[in-house]
């Protein structure tokens, strides 16, 4: 089940065509006023990239949209690819306008291939409409358009630096940033890389105008936001709530009220029991790209924790070492756990190396990786020590 | 393989070659295209690729192994993937998996004698107000239930009638 979206009551090409209208400085502007920050887990200020690389210098610029969507639990990038692509191309087309790019790439990932067909016939009608291609969107010399290029089932590749590793022909494995992608990025060229809802939302804001966007959520997490929600709750599906909801608001939505924990923010979010629901969902307090899991009263939060460094075990790109090593000792400490060998000495030991991975690891996967094995650990310890081989809590 | 197959995949390679560019930008294009159509990536179809790109054969072999979508091994016709993640396997893909393992007589990681199915575990794909959630190439089933299974691959048996079989599992097999 899903609630009516903003997205839905948003024509295509409308906020485009108010951005060609009122040109680079206006646009940047626009997303200023709005405060909008990046929906795709970090929550960098979208004003702040683009100006970056409108300042940055190249001989060409690129407008990377993210569609890897790999974290668990997240799947409204889906949705907004399936039911409202052309705002995500607006999008696009008016970061490029705001950048001075010339190309938009797509990046799908590999698991998402079904959607393929009819994200290239939305790209060719848009062609048609004069939305792409020569003096695109009617603005005299700006020729923009946008190709799709597929992911192979490597979640690291979301990770902004190793998408474009993959875009360029190489293994997706991380780069040091600095330097960062909007001076730096495809082919050393300056780059926006921003999140498929991210860039259906810039459309909503040139169509709406930024002070609508602006009123909504809070001071420093403005504007609405999609949650994907999954688990143990009676109507999972994508929601859009403003931000700053409380955690109790959306399970009460979603008919989950006597959930035990969830998980906010994916494997690399953090798990909030429930005598923390009044929390609020926002940057400034729990920040998500969108994924919510709800746990019901009868799981097991070490399966749950178990789940979550498999995952990670098998997503790291194994170049460095705290996030290659680190978790699969994670990983091992669970198990140990689940057999009751774990002692609390060594459980202590655990969460410190956790500790070190969160700042030693070379990218935002093995600096999150430990956050879920950690906030279990913290809040649900008489669940996951004490236990007999082959108990369960 | 026999010369005959390799001549013909060399064709077919240049041609995708041509279409897809020589440049670096086209190693992940090229290297998808070759593994939709003959379901793997052989030795001599990376050496072939490295040659056109100008780089080096491990630089291809590199990448490859990278990519849990690409293989350098022979797979099946139908690559099951079941999620494994945690919303799937709350909504019981255990039981998914087991049903998949009995009617198939093969285990995760396993492809079938016959060489039409692969059994593989995947990470989250985005489903997960559905789960459990599988991808059968490039085709996704929600909901699937252990009942549901055999259903799934008679579909895809029926795919693979005696006529439309000659053809693809002959490319398959270049
Ligand atoms: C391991 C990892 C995976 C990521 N996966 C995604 C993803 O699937 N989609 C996405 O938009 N951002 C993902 N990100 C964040 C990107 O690096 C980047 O911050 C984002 O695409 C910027 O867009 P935004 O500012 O519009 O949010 C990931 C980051 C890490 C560390
Ligand atoms: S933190 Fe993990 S995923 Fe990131 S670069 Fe290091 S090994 Fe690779
Ligand atoms: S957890 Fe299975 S599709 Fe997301």
């Amino acid at each position: 089940m899903s609630t009516e979206l903003t997205f839905s009551q948003v024509d295509p090409y409308a906020g485009l065509k108010a951005a060609a209208g009122i040109g680079r400085a206006d646009i940047l502007a626009t997303m200023k006023t709005a405060n909008i920050r990046g929906r795709g887990g970090a929550g960098f200020p979208v004003s702040v990239k683009w100006n970056l690389a409108a300042a940055a210098v190249g001989p060409e610029k690129f407008i990377v949209c993210n569609a890897d969507e790999g974290e668990p639990g997240t799947f409204k990038d889906r949705l907004v690819l399936s039911e409202h692509a052309d705002l995500v191309f607006d999008g696009m087309t008016i970061a490029a306008i705001a950048a001075g790019a010339q190309k938009g790439i797509l990046y799908l990932r590999g698991e998402y291939v079904y959607m393929l067909n009819d994200l290239e016939t939305v790209l060719a009608r848009r062609r048609e409409d004069g939305m792409l291609g020569q003096n695109s969107a009617g603005r005299i010399g700006f020729d923009f358009d946008v190709e799709i290029r597929l992911g192979s089932g490597a979640y690291v590749c979301g990770e902004e630096t190793a998408l474009i590793e993959s875009l360029e022909g190489h293994r997706g494995e991380p780069r040091n940033r600095p330097p960062f992608p909007v001076d730096t990025g495809y082919l050393g060229r300056p780059t926006v890389v921003n999140n498929v809802e991210t860039l259906a939302w810039a459309a909503c804001i040139l169509a709406r105008g930024a002070e609508w966007f602006n009123r909504i959520g809070t001071e420093q997490s403005a504007g609405p936001k999609l949650l994907s929600i999954s688990g143990d709750c009676e109507n999972p599906g994508v929601y859009e709530f403003p931000l700053g909801v409380s955690i109790t608001e959306v399970l009460k939505v979603v008919g989950a009220e006597d959930a035990k924990a969830v998980q906010i923010g994916g494997a690399s979010g953090q798990c909030v029991p429930a005598g923390n629901f009044e929390r609020k969902i926002a940057f400034e307090d729990v920040a998500t790209g969108g994924s919510i899991i709800v746990f019901g009263p009868g799981r097991d939060m070490l399966d749950v924790a178990r789940n979550f460094m498999e995952f990670f075990v098998d997503e790291s790109c194994g170049q460095c070492t705290p996030c290659r090593e680190g978790n699969e000792k994670l990983l091992e400490g669970i198990e140990m756990l689940a057999a009751g060998t774990c002692s609390m000495k060594y459980l202590r030991e655990l969460c410190s190396l956790g500790k070190t991975m969160q700042v030693a690891s070379k990218c935002g996967l093995g600096q999150s990786s430990p956050n879920a094995f950690l906030s279990i650990v913290e809040h649900f310890p008489d669940e996951i020590l004490g236990r007999a081989e082959g108990t369960v809590a | 393989m026999l010369v005959s197959n390799r001549n013909r995949l060399d064709r077919e390679l240049d041609v995708l070659i041509d279409k897809c560019g020589r440049q670096r930008t086209a190693l992940m294009p090229i290297l998808q295209a070759v593994q939709r159509k003959y379901g793997f990536i052989r030795n001599f179809a990376m050496q072939k690729i490295a040659d056109a790109l100008s780089i080096h054969p491990v630089e291809v072999h590199g990448v490859v192994t990278f990519y849990s979508f690409l293989s350098e091994k022979p797979r099946g016709r139908f690559i099951i993937r079941l999620c494994r993640t945690i919303s799937c396997e709350m909504a019981g893909k255990d039981r998914v998996a087991a049903q998949l393992e009995t009617e198939l007589g093969i285990k995760f990681g396993e492809t079938t004698v016959d060489k039409r199915f692969t059994l593989e575990w995947a990470n989250c794909m985005g489903l997960c107000d559905q789960g459990p959630a599988m991808l059968v190439n490039d085709t996704h089933y929600t909901r699937v239930t252990p009942q549901r299974v055999l259903e799934i691959l008679e579909e895809c048996r029926s795919r693979l009638s005696p006529h439309a079989m000659q053809g693809a599992e002959e490319e398959h097999l270049v």
